[in-house]
């Protein structure tokens, strides 16, 4: 069935839960660090590892970035919260609990406005946000063996803990409603509006691909907008911003296809495989797990202040609609120059450029053109791209100097992402310096001119428009390295033709 | 409330992953009915209104701050564990992932 | 030589600090005395000759030096296997901890240490500290110097029976629901549960996490309150504890002067149920306090009947949460890992094969009380109950200073009595129990032989949190008034254990 058939026959209900690992220094429960790609188990302390005896101590910083995310989200902030513990057994959970938070979340209640292009223009969807709630993450287990290096068919699995403690934010909507045929892309614009506004509160680095935030799409349908929910499935770790309008669309028409061949959806959670872009069957949850959440004893309430949640929320930056509208009169752009840069995921960076010292047009022409195709094609963010701002700065200070163009400022391009860190080092191990040297110049043009004699009286015909092919020939005979406008000058000259008429 | 079956047993040790064999559940559910039985008597307690006490010390907002603190030296994490490879704990294998 | 095993820990303290004999004579003394003796009573799991006398002669260099490390300096002890020591084995007396050795030290250990306290070893206790006997230890019972034939008391039976024996003149041990104070009792000896965050938890390996305490145990109330000062106080990796001032308790038990003061009889805590010896010598005891000048009032807690059944649902469903870490992945016993079974079933394995019957009845009954269905009627009321007895306890310290009671309903019984009747084995606790639930601090004191079997009888007297000096001011007073009338400590009047293994 296709999406288009499956969207007039049913009505989705989408839920999505976040979960964004902080950037904290330390673990939530331990001081152990929570840098990324540390030696196996390097990280880890009798905390985290979950050793007879230790203790957790909750970590302020994770607490302040709760309320904060809460407060960004327009959430209540409880008055008084705790922390709960989530009983079941796991390998990569060294206290086969998760410290988590249960009933008594530290935010709910909020908001999130998104805008989504329909047929009828921009419509903004409103998604409830139920709760955000503190807990830790796991360890990570590889699973080895067998043919696949998946977890079925593997021989045995080797546990690494340095990720287990790491503070988590989870973020749970309330069943969105209302989307019909756009839910693919408003469950997409969420997680990309909800990514702008953590990386602005500069709580986590939002890394999709390194799992700094991972999102499980819940969906189910219905005949109609007003009939009871149907049952949902749980897609799990749908792990970037394509793979969730990827995976909601593909859940749309499997599960259509299931109802209208009679069949009934089963209550389970799904794997996304973003290689095929197709989901299948995990663990069934038909029997619902008794996680036996208590109290955890070993921690104390949390009691927000209203002087201490108002004092977080004077460090709240500014509203993401609110800036957007703001940058694009202090830019003298238009509202679909604005889009070009939320949609290549932009807008951070550039104003990190900008600040850095870029001008704001180089900074936008770099990072959604071609930074941005580069990112596409290698499938990763642009922040994971080895281009800094730094860089950008030094590549227009070289073009505005006049030793570089364009041109070979793609070149630079090209050497630092392929490993290189300086710029000077690329320019000059490459030989990429516009040639300034009228000499050469002169030589390339009387070459270009005596292949081909005809274009001289061509030009001086008063042709003009034939220069190009000479231009043409002298940038090729001098590998790009030219100033064209140069050449152009010379030629003219070189031909006595005057360019003003 | 009370009357603990063998069956209960079985799914309450597999919730606590506890191998009991099939011949003593029936031991365990009669002691645990036992003590249930004994235990039970909180529930005349008239209770409603009264606020359920985890802590024994009325305390809150005890937070750490966000400073590194000393992790476990090289190879100690590991240095306990009943099987080990390249520095992790290697365990027989998973039969579905959470 | 053996003279310095029947000191005090005071006097071995003034002996060692005035250089009248050195820290490694008394550590060896000891050591001796345990070769001696502990094949009969087999209070230690593990003895640490090499470590003891290491710490000793440190502790003698630093008198040496003029710098005594603290009010114990040289003074060694047994430590319970509850708690954590870098590089000792470490049990807990179960199976499933065979061979682990704690990369790290307990906050207490660390103060021990830093004191100069030689750690002679580790004593023996019930698995997991449940019980009231030693009997439940993997590595088989503690035996009373009393009366071999008879259980220590427990969980803390090593800890108990090693200073009954002479073999070390103080211990430490861990309460959760009367396993400092009944082993006390029991053994003639002095055992205090201090105030529920008074001394750090981190390392002490949890039972339940909401009633453990560790504390010191000796043959004298002030021997009792210098360890008391030593291992008390604020340690922020343990959210729970209490940071104020330590409770000036060797003060205290050096002033010992009761005149004027108001002690409370719980009308709960005794008469049926409670052997005539007991209720005998507890009788004296309270004309003991009236001829010293204080007044005896009788108050009524009426929650208190409830407080086992509270007790027996609260601390197996903390338990069957805090032992969910034993599972043969990180530390400790494996089973079954013959490379075709699957993590789950070689988990199940293990934790039957490491766990004794008491400690898997404990996680069934907590793992039911935490259930789904069950939670509200089981843990939610038990939690209520909870309320209730420490708002008894806080009517009736408006009208006294400190409260009194039996420590236990009975002497010590006989090793094997009980063993198959948990109920019966939980009634032990009946009058220490109300007292961790409330987090107050506990003290059981010897106040004579019952007539019947010549066993020692404790009295238990109770203060409110953070008060735990008045123990020892109402302790000393009435152990000074016994040691007058018996021309000794109650202690000394234990038959000798017949020497030679």
């Amino acid at each position: 069935m296709k999406f288009d058939e499956a969207i007039t026959k049913f009505d989705p209900v989408l839920g999505l839960e976040v979960h964004v690992e902080l950037g904290t220094k330390t673990k939530m429960f331990c001081g152990c660090s929570t840098e990324f790609g540390g030696e196996p188990n390097s990280q880890v302390c009798p905390v985290c590892l979950g050793l007879p005896g230790a203790l957790p101590a909750v970590n302020k910083i994770g607490v302040e970035s709760a309320i904060r995310i809460g407060l960004a989200l327009n959430c209540e902030i409880a008055t008084w919260c705790r922390f709960a513990r989530k009983n079941y057994f796991y390998p990569d959970m060294p206290k086969n609990f998760q410290t988590s938070q249960y009933d008594e979340p530290i935010a709910f209640n909020g908001y999130l406005d998104v805008d989504v292009d329909t047929d009828e223009g921009r419509k903004t969807f409103r998604v409830d946000i139920e709760r955000a709630h503190m807990e830790e993450d796991t360890g990570k287990n590889s699973h080895m063996g067998g043919a696949t290096g998946r977890i079925h068919g593997a021989d045995y699995s080797l546990v690494d803990y340095n990720r287990a403690g790491i503070p988590l934010i989870e973020i749970v909507t309330k069943p969105i409603e209302n989307t019909g045929k756009y839910a693919p892309e408003v469950a997409k614009a969420y997680v990309a509006a909800l990514r702008d506004i953590l990386r602005a509160l500069e709580v986590s680095d939002v890394k999709m691909e390194q799992g700094s935030l991972r999102c499980d799409v819940n969906l189910s349908l219905r005949e109609n907008p007003t009939a009871q929910f149907g049952t949902r499935s749980e897609t799990k770790n749908v792990n970037s911003l394509r793979s969730v309008e990827r995976s909601v669309r593909y859940e749309i028409t499997r599960q259509a296809a299931r109802l209208t061949a009679g069949e009934k959806i089963v209550q389970e959670t799904r794997h996304w495989h973003e290689d095929t872009g197709i989901t299948t069957s995990g663990r069934s949850k038909e029997q619902a797990e008794d996680y036996r959440y208590f109290p955890e004893p070993d921690l104390l309430p949390i009691e927000p202040s209203r002087e201490w949640v108002e004092e977080l929320r004077k460090t709240l930056p500014e509203n993401p609609a609110v800036r957007r509208t703001r940058l694009m009169a202090e830019w003298g752009i238009s509202e679909i120059e604005m889009q070009n840069v939320i949609n290549a995921g932009a807008l951070e960076i550039i104003l990190e450029a900008i600040n850095a010292g870029v001008s704001q047009t180089a900074a936008r022409k770099w990072w959604t053109g071609e930074l941005s195709r580069i990112a596409n094609d290698r499938g990763v963010e642009l922040d994971s791209l080895s281009i800094t701002p730094a860089h950008l700065l030094r590549i227009e200070t070289l073009i505005a100097e006049g030793s570089l163009n364009d041109k070979l400022a793609r070149q630079v391009i090209d050497g630092l992402l392929s490993g290189e860190t300086d710029v000077d080092a690329v320019v000059a191990k490459r030989g990429l310096a516009v040639v300034s040297d009228d000499g050469p110049l002169i030589e390339a043009i009387d070459a270009a001119l005596a292949a081909d004699p005809e274009v001289a009286e061509k030009i001086k015909s008063g042709k003009l428009q034939a220069a190009g092919a000479v231009v043409g020939a002298v940038m090729k005979a001098t590998r790009g390295q030219a100033d064209a406008s140069r050449v152009r000058e010379l030629l003219f000259e070189r031909l006595g033709v005057s360019e003003q008429k | 409330m009370s009357g603990i079956s063998q069956d209960d047993v079985a799914h309450l040790a597999h919730l606590a992953r506890i191998d009991i064999p099939s011949d003593q559940l029936g031991h365990y559910a009669k002691q645990l009915d036992a003590i249930l039985h004994a235990v039970e008597q909180i529930s005349e307690v008239a209770a409603d209104d009264v606020p359920a006490m985890s802590h024994p010390v009325p305390m809150t907002n005890v937070f750490r701050e966000d400073i590194p603190g000393v992790s476990l030296a090289p190879g100690l994490a590991v240095a306990s564990a009943p099987a080990v490879e390249d520095d992790r704990f290697r365990v027989p294998r998973i039969l579905d992932e959470e | 030589m053996s003279d310095l095993t029947r000191l005090t820990a005071a006097q071995l303290a003034e002996k060692i600090a005035k250089r009248e004999v050195s820290s490694v004579e008394v550590t060896k003394a000891h050591l001796e005395r345990i070769e001696q003796v502990d094949g009969q009573v087999h209070a230690f799991l593990h003895v640490d000759a090499e470590g003891a006398l290491a710490s000793a002669t440190a502790a003698d260099n630093a008198i040496a030096d003029g710098k005594p490390l603290s009010v114990l300096a040289g003074v060694p002890l047994g430590l319970k296997d509850v708690l954590a020591s870098k590089g000792l084995p470490t049990t807990c007396g179960s199976k499933i901890l065979e061979g682990w050795i704690p990369p790290y030290d307990a906050t207490l250990v660390t103060k021990l240490k830093e004191a100069g306290i030689p750690i002679l070893g580790k004593t023996n206790m019930d698995e997991f500290a449940m019980g009231s006997s030693t009997e439940h230890s993997a590595f088989g019972p503690t035996h009373n110097p009393w009366d071999l034939e008879r259980i220590p008391g427990g969980s803390g039976g090593g800890s108990s029976a090693c200073i009954s024996a002479f073999e070390a003149p103080m211990s430490i041990g861990s309460d959760t629901g009367g396993s400092i104070r009944q082993p006390a009792a029991v053994t003639g000896t002095v055992g205090v549960k201090p105030t529920y965050g008074g001394v750090s938890r981190y390392g002490l390996i949890a039972l339940a996490s909401s009633l453990d305490q560790a504390g010191p145990c000796a043959r004298t109330v002030l021997d009792t309150a210098l360890l008391h000062s030593v291992i008390a106080g604020y340690d922020p990796k343990d959210s729970t504890s209490i940071n104020q001032p330590v409770p000036t308790v060797v003060e205290a038990a050096k002033l010992g002067d009761i005149k004027g003061k108001k002690i409370g009889v719980i009308k709960e805590l005794g008469g049926e149920g409670y052997q005539a010896g007991v209720t005998a010598r507890f009788e004296e005891a309270k004309q003991i306090i009236e001829s010293l000048g204080a007044e005896v009032i009788e108050v009524s807690c009426p929650s208190f009947p409830y407080a086992l059944g509270a007790y027996y649902l609260i601390q197996p469903s903390e338990a069957s949460s805090n032992l969910a870490k034993y599972d043969g992945i990180r530390f400790g016993l494996r089973v079954g890992d013959d490379g075709t079974k699957s993590v789950e079933q070689v988990m199940s394995a293990t934790r039957a094969a490491g766990f004794g019957s008491e400690v898997i009845r404990r996680i069934i009954l907590g793992t039911y009380a935490l259930s789904a269905g069950y939670y509200d009627a089981f843990y939610g009321q038990a939690q209520k109950v909870r309320t209730l007895i420490k708002r008894d306890f806080q009517a009736a310290f408006e009208k006294v200073d400190v409260l009194i009671s039996p420590t236990a309903p009975t002497t010590a019984f006989k090793i094997g009595e009980k063993l198959d009747d948990p109920l019966a084995m939980y009634l032990n606790d009946i009058a220490t129990i109300p007292v961790n639930l409330a987090g107050l601090p506990g003290m059981s004191l010897p106040i004579g032989l019952a007539a019947e079997d010549n066993l020692p009888v404790g009295l238990q007297i109770i203060a409110p949190a953070m008060a735990d000096d008045r123990l020892y001011n109402v302790g000393a007073a009435i152990e000074r008034e016994l040691v007058n009338k018996w021309g000794g400590h109650l202690i000394d009047q234990i038959p000798d254990l017949v020497g030679g293994k």
